[in-house]
């Protein structure tokens, strides 16, 4: 039997490297993967509330499968501005693209 | 120490250890390959406390779809003589945040009495996922598709318009 706590660790461990990611990380493209590192944490709680918690709601679960949904959306518009940004700036980097009209 | 639980501890390990390189590693092909690496993880774990729908979905549209793009995105973005994988001077601080939020998301953990928790876990059915996502939720889901077409659509427009670039 898994420990409960144990697996919100893990998805406490993933979400604070991801927020750690997003932080320090200075390419846009690496940002965005340590984005996706936080909603996998975050997945993985929803997913392990639903099934220790309330397995015959499983509610968790399906909020989880929304998140997958916002989640591929969010990375097919991210990527697009990146590579839309690249196309202009020649960079990735976002600390040379911090103004919003130039 | 059961089977279940050594296979529970090994994913956990190679999810964070994937996670610690994409977040650290100075080669962003390399961070994106430890990305997927990581996805597996969580998927196993996700496999291992029997949410069996989760780890599948997981595993194909983040590691097949979603790690796919970053990969491309990298390659059309990459500039070869500027190290990109370079952190920015805000790194303290990032680690400084990080390890505050690690603290107090573990002591928030390992703090409560969690109430309720069952002792033996419950396999849910695709089956069962499946009717309660199209009765209950149907309208959601149904947003979920329209935000879906509305995402492509954007990302072609934004990403793929070519216009006069003086």
């Amino acid at each position: 039997m898994i420990p409960f706590e144990h697996v919100l660790a893990l998805g406490a461990i993933l979400f604070a490297l991801g927020a750690y990611g997003v932080l320090a990380r200075r390419n846009a493209v690496l940002i965005l993967m340590s984005v996706e590192l936080m909603l996998q944490a975050v997945n993985l709680n929803m997913a392990a509330f639903a099934v220790y918690r309330a397995p015959e709601a499983f509610t968790g679960i399906i909020f989880a499968a929304f998140i997958l949904t916002v989640a591929a959306a969010e990375v097919a518009l991210g990527l697009a501005i990146i590579i839309r940004v690249f196309r202009n700036r020649a960079t990735s980097n976002v600390d040379e693209v911090d103004l919003l009209k130039w | 120490m059961s089977g279940q639980e050594l296979a529970f501890y090994g994913a956990s390990v190679l999810a964070v250890l994937g996670a610690l390189g994409v977040v650290a590693s100075r080669n962003i092909v390399h961070a994106a390959v430890l990305l997927i690496a990581s996805l597996v993880g969580v998927a196993a774990v996700l496999l291992l406390i029997s949410v069996e729908f989760l780890a599948l979905a997981q595993l194909l549209i983040y590691g097949g779809a979603v790690a796919i793009l970053l990969l491309f995105a990298l390659m059309l973005t990459r500039v070869r003589e500027v190290p990109l994988a370079e952190d920015g001077p805000q790194k303290p601080l990032a680690v400084l945040a990080g390890l505050v939020l690690l603290g107090v998301l573990f002591a928030v953990i390992f703090g409560t009495q969690w109430p309720g928790v069952s002792d033996e876990l419950t396999v849910v059915s695709f089956t069962a996922i499946g009717e309660r996502l199209f009765r209950d939720y149907l309208v959601p889901f149904e947003i979920a598709a329209l935000l879906l077409v509305v995402a492509l659509v954007g990302a072609v427009v934004i990403g793929g318009l070519q216009e006069d670039e003086g």
